[in-house]
């Protein structure tokens, strides 16, 4: 080209190259080196307890109640707690949680009283966990005398991720295109309509993934739990939903004091007796891998859905 | 309106030569309109009559107002705030001022349909799109709804296409295809009038050939307005153009007239494509 005319241009363009070409670089080394080190971290952390935990798995670590001799103490007590009190929040945290986002984004007039209350709900999503417990050992346990039961635990932690959940459904109701919104009210559906027929089925992924991180930060949540004063050991079960006599379902057991695994690990570890520790090991593992299993479940949803609408 | 009226402007639309007297039959009537987006206004007292049964353009350069014009026949605007009505859009034959503010836009929306720009089916199966305008009017019962759909599809040329995957998802069809499904979901209720916005103007020329025939087959049936950047299109499709310039309309005429002797300078710039 203009080389033989120009040829200081030509030396310029050279160097702007290999500049750019050696920032590329070196930017992509740093951030190597920084990835290496976190992912090594976070590595050797979960190994060292997968180590320690893994062999301590058996089936009567999951069907013993905690014992005084390490070698036979088990989580039946956590992990029944911990699903119930899942259960307990996800029934009123998840139809709470969306009907007002759907409110808020559907319904309520745009002006600065629904700001206000956009701004705090997006602050309450980053309120610590601890303040959810005090709330809750006041409101729930103190002045509406509660007591320590399962109930009031799936309030407190559905309270904690009713946030997660609005925003989350806002979000995802504002994510969709506004050629499917346009379309369904030129269609002649009224806003009931368009919003369960056509928007929510759009954006249920999205408020299905909210919904699940929501469950999934509720699951490892200790301090308002320990907080509202849970049991620290429990050896006995709540009682069962199922009846044999009529009415054959039972709400009894959210009556009933419990115990949740990460309260259950908190305790094991304070103990001196080695064999706690691996017990409390083994408790992070099955911890991790409910965690674990919730988020693919959430990635699973997505990724189906959006392979399904194509 | 009277069987004779309806027969002759069926027969008017066949020979292409359109009749245009001042007692033709009128579906709508644009009156003294005038619309704002907040402060910001976009058209200007515009009037103009809509022939029952005829295709009626809108034409202009972008941001003559000609889309804002079209989607207040269905008050679209009234979903987003701070949008202004003024003047009047008369429905005939009911007369119904649809751009009041006593009017609720959802009994607008039963009335008139509305295709878009973009092919803008629903995330469902080719039926339930088809559907759907009858589920939200409460037709629920199963042989009705079927029969509906099969005749629309029909009349929007697609039946043949579809008829084997009804239940696979409407994304699966190509962007004519979608085209001619939203027209047909639109159709569905039997709407007064459909409003067309560039409805063309995403697809190739064999899909946009296909829906200006369908358009053609379609207004004998009901009345259609159409937004068009596509002059060639507003000329083969249309029976009256209104040519629309900085939110005012400059002319209005049989489309003939239009675009062989046009009144105004502007109009005649714009079609001969001296700008815009």
């Amino acid at each position: 080209m203009s080389t033989d005319r120009n040829p200081t241009a030509a030396t310029d363009e050279q160097t702007l190259v290999r500049r750019a070409n050696w920032q590329d670089l070196r930017f992509a080394i740093v951030g190597f080196v920084v990835l290496v080190m976190a992912m090594t971290t976070l590595l050797v952390l979960v190994g060292d307890f997968m180590i320690d935990g893994v062999p301590r798995l058996s089936w009567e670590f999951f069907t013993n109640f905690p014992s005084r001799r390490p070698e036979q103490a088990g989580i039946l007590s956590a992990w029944v707690g911990s699903a119930l009190v899942m259960l307990t929040t996800a029934a009123l945290a998840v139809p709470v949680g969306v009907a007002a986002g759907i409110y808020l984004e559907e319904y309520a007039p745009k002006n600065w009283i629904t700001d206000i209350i956009e701004i705090n709900v997006t602050n309450l999503a980053g309120v610590p966990s601890i303040i959810y417990g005090l709330l809750a050992l006041g409101l729930f346990v103190q002045t509406l005398k509660l007591g320590q039961t399962i109930l009031v635990a799936g309030l407190t932690l559905a309270l904690l991720i009713l946030p997660i959940i609005i925003v989350a459904t806002r979000e995802a109701l504002r994510s969709i295109p506004l050629e499917v919104r346009e379309a369904a009210y030129a269609l002649g559906a009224d806003r009931w309509q368009a919003v369960w027929m056509y928007l929510l089925p759009t954006a249920r992924p999205g408020i299905l993934t909210g919904a699940i991180v929501g469950m999934s930060r509720a699951i490892g949540e200790t301090a308002p739990i320990i907080t509202i004063g849970a049991l620290t050991f429990i050896a006995f079960l709540p009682p069962s939903p199922v009846q044999e006599t009529f009415p054959f379902v039972s709400f009894e057991w959210l009556n009933s004091p419990f115990t949740v695994m990460p309260i259950q690990m908190f305790n094991w570890i304070s103990r001196p007796q080695a064999g706690f520790h691996v017990a409390a090991a083994a408790t992070g593992v099955v911890l991790l891998g409910m965690t674990l299993m919730m988020n693919g479940l959430a990635i699973y949803i997505r990724y189906r859905i959006r392979k399904g609408a194509g | 309106m009277d069987a004779r009226t309806r027969e002759q402007s069926v027969v008017a639309a066949d020979t292409s030569q359109p009749e245009l007297k001042a007692d033709a039959p009128l579906r709508a009537r644009v009156v003294d309109f005038s619309f704002y987006y907040g402060d910001k206004q976009a058209l200007n007292r515009v009037s103009f009559p809509i022939y029952d049964r005829k295709v009626t353009a809108l034409i202009g350069p972008s941001g003559c107002g000609k889309s804002t014009l079209l989607r207040a026949f269905n008050r679209m605007h009234d979903l987003y705030p701070g949008n202004r009505y003024e003047g009047e859009v008369i429905l005939y034959p009911e007369e119904l001022n649809i751009v009041s503010p006593a009017v609720d836009p959802l009994l607008v929306r039963l009335k008139i349909g509305m295709v878009f720009q973009k092919p803008n089916p629903f995330p469902k199966s080719i039926y339930e799109n088809v559907a759907s305008g009858l589920w939200v009017r409460g037709i629920r019962k199963k042989s009705l709804v079927d029969e509906r759909v099969e005749e629309v599809l029909r009349q929007a040329a697609l039946w043949d296409e579809v008829k084997d995957r009804l239940r696979t998802s409407a994304y699966g069809l190509s962007g004519g295809q979608q085209q001619r499904l939203c027209i047909a979901r639109a159709l569905a209720p039997g709407p007064e009038m459909l409003l067309l916005d560039e409805p063309t103007s995403a697809l190739d020329p064999i899909a946009t050939a296909r829906i200006e025939t369908l358009m053609t087959e379609l207004s004998s049936m009901v009345t259609i307005l159409i937004v068009t950047h596509n002059m060639q299109q507003a000329a083969r499709v249309s029976d009256t153009t209104a040519f629309m310039y900085l939110g005012e309309l400059v002319e209005f005429g049989p489309t003939t007239t239009m675009f062989t002797a046009p009144h105004d300078r502007r109009t005649q710039d714009y079609i001969t494509g001296r700008f815009g």
